[in-house]
């Protein structure tokens, strides 16, 4: 078998953080061994779904290069991207990934106009030698997310919208042209009536501009609707990874049957109620698998040893022994 | 108000007064409520709900001032104006009104045992129980919220943020108030915590057969709790109604589109989003606020202010052109 190009793997990615002093501190695993991939072959959106604590914003940040692992390595373009050190190798990655941030208003600074901010992207990744060119590439790129350069540009943060300030950083992402633009909570602070527009916008640079992007959020609906695969996390392991619609249709992680069951759906009401767990803390601590608590299919066996991931069918994978 | 009511808020104005102008966050209100149900307050962020429901809970502090209008609430039968000096809104706080904040540490101290912060509660209460019996009430409300008797002996920090949304959902009902407001009161847990939670509070709302109200901006969370809902949109009210009859037909072209751009699961048409954004209610345009937005805007629309009425049984909504009339 041709295996494909990948464009992005991360192999065993591991991260520990330490918690507390020297003495006595105890450790959390926030990315756990997690093995990812990305073929290069069609543009894709990858949604990775996961609460508040399952990790997906530091697998997030590990794939920017912002956090060093504590074990694995993250593949882009079949090269390891820790072992990146010459100055301009660094900044060829940063103009191929490229982030969005969850608060717009966080991302610009407050005092300054819009445009030194789209103005640095473009003159600091050396994607523009000079004023001009940069000033073509920041118009072409705000247009690209449907705004006008004339009515945005010269304005500050604060006299902007929370969705025009979250497209203006679309745009700046945009400018470098990236291969991989990796979205961390887009449009959690973005207004409802306008979230859509936002999500769609996403799909539409998928097609015109061949971006391929990985969509972070806890919200499974708008993850599944612009989402081509989808990742379930669950602290900090990946329990279940597949085509979007099969994950969706046919959830085989007890887990993600728990997380389609409870989101609030206007389509159809809860129906049987669900355990409340008193155990939420112990959760991170398992020596097992971590939803042994709370799952209902649980055994000894998942108590005292944490599964590993199964590969299945149709590029579907998932961690529970019940498929073992 | 009449007497199946036990609130009624008349003309309601609210603003913030800053140097730079009024923020008009509750303009001319009016609704009411009824005993035995779940009513839930939807719109954007920066519609005015929060800032609705802190008038209603007498929670008015500057910038916040109140200018005109009355909230009427029935106390143990007696008709009482919330904002008519001659009663100390105070001590109405937790006996016949509580209140849950979005950020659960808004309520608990972070520096006194849990236990304890029930004991301040009930020398609220018009009867003090001695300490033990505090403790087996406390107990057997947490029980029923699915959390362990330690709890009692903790601190706010040693619990999750699930578990402390519990405690403070125990605390605003443990005198059995007539009203309960809640803020926002699972948008900062996961969803399957949000779902446990949400449904711990249908089920004491039955129990208790009081009524509480819901501020959200999610209507996913509208849809599966609330019986009547009220749609705000830029310091008004676009629409009330029952929430089935809502999301079956809403009358308000707003609360329309805004269901439209909802996803749904398992369901990848293409949703389109309400073209323009929200205005800035430090100079809310003319007429309808909602008109430079609304698809069926007439020139009536961006002149004249439609104004909240029964437009079928039991149903309102301000607007000149309700839908499916």
């Amino acid at each position: 078998m041709v295996m494909n190009q990948s464009l992005l793997e991360t192999v065993n990615l591991t991260k520990v953080f330490k918690i507390g002093g020297i003495i006595g501190g105890t450790k959390l695993t926030a990315v756990d061994n997690v093995n990812l991939r990305i073929d290069s072959e069609n543009p894709a959106i990858l949604s990775i779904v996961g609460e508040s604590g399952s990790g997906k914003t530091t697998l997030s940040r590990l794939i920017l290069r912002l956090v060093e692992p504590t074990f694995g390595r993250v593949m882009f373009e079949n090269r390891n991207i820790f072992d990146i050190k010459r100055k301009m190798e660094v900044m060829e990655f940063m103009q191929k990934v490229q982030p969005i941030f969850q608060n717009p208003y966080e991302s610009f600074n407050p005092l300054k106009k819009i445009d030194s901010c789209l103005y640095n992207t473009a003159l600091k990744l050396h994607v523009a030698e000079n004023k001009e060119e940069a000033s073509e590439r920041v118009k072409d790129s705000l247009s690209s997310v449907g705004l006008d350069p004339e009515l945005v540009l010269g304005k500050k943060p604060h006299e902007l919208s929370g969705g025009e300030l979250q497209r203006v950083s679309i745009a700046r992402v945009l400018i470098p042209k990236p291969k991989l633009v990796i979205a961390d909570e887009p449009v959690s602070m973005v207004d409802a009536s306008i979230r859509m527009s936002i999500i769609n916008l996403f799909l539409d640079l998928k097609k015109d501009l061949e971006t391929y992007f990985i969509y972070i959020t806890h919200d499974l609906s708008t993850a599944y609707y612009i989402g081509d695969l989808i990742a379930i996390m669950f602290r900090g392991n990946i329990v279940e990874y597949g085509p979007a619609h099969e994950v969706l249709s046919d959830p085989l992680h007890p887990y993600t049957e728990t997380l389609i069951e409870s989101i609030p759906d206007i389509s159809r009401k809860w129906s049987e109620e669900i355990k409340m767990s008193g155990f939420e803390l112990k959760e991170f601590e398992a020596a097992g698998c971590k939803f042994w608590y709370r799952c209902p299919y649980a055994t000894t066996r998942c108590q005292s040893n944490g599964p590993k991931m199964i590969e299945l069918k149709n590029g579907r994978s998932v961690m529970c022994f019940r498929y073992d | 108000m009449s007497k199946d009511q036990i609130l009624n808020v008349q003309g309601l104005i609210a603003y913030y007064k800053l140097r730079k102008g009024d923020v008009r966050a509750v303009d001319d209100v009016n609704l009411f409520l009824w005993p035995n149900e779940i009513v839930g307050i939807a719109g954007e962020s920066g519609c005015g709900k929060t800032t609705l429901i802190k008038v209603l809970y007498g929670l008015v502090e500057p910038p916040l001032s109140m200018l005109s209008g009355q909230v009427l609430i029935d106390v143990n039968g007696e008709e009482i104006h919330l904002y008519k000096n001659t009663y100390e809104v105070k001590q109405l706080w937790w006996k016949h009104f509580s209140y849950i904040p979005q950020s659960s540490m808004g309520v608990l101290n972070p520096v006194i045992k849990i236990e304890d912060q029930f004991g301040e509660i009930f020398m609220r209460g018009d009867k003090n129980p001695p300490k033990k019996e505090i403790r087996k009430i406390v107990e057997k409300s947490l029980d029923a919220l699915g959390l362990p008797s330690e709890v009692l002996r903790s601190y706010p920090h040693q619990l999750s943020g699930g578990m402390r949304q519990r405690v403070v959902i125990s605390m605003a009902t443990i005198l059995n108030p007539r009203i309960v407001y809640a803020d926002e009161p699972t948008t900062a847990l996961d969803v399957v915590v949000q779902r446990g939670i949400l449904q711990i509070m249908s089920k004491l709302q039955r129990d208790l057969g009081n009524t509480f109200v819901i501020v959200t901006h999610d209507m996913g969370v509208q849809h599966q709790i609330t019986d009547r809902m009220v749609v705000m949109y830029a310091g008004k009210i676009s629409e009330i109604g029952g929430t089935d009859d809502i999301f079956k037909k809403p009358l308000h072209p707003y609360t329309a589109l805004l269901i439209e751009s909802l996803p749904r699961l398992g369901d990848k048409s293409e949703r389109k989003s309400i073209k323009g954004s929200p205005p800035n209610l430090l100079n809310p345009p003319k007429g309808c606020r909602f008109h430079p937005r609304c698809p069926y805007a007439t020139s009536e629309c961006a002149e004249k202010n439609p104004s909240l009425l029964e437009i079928k049984n039991r149903r309102y909504a301000s607007c000149f052109h309700p839908l499916g009339q």
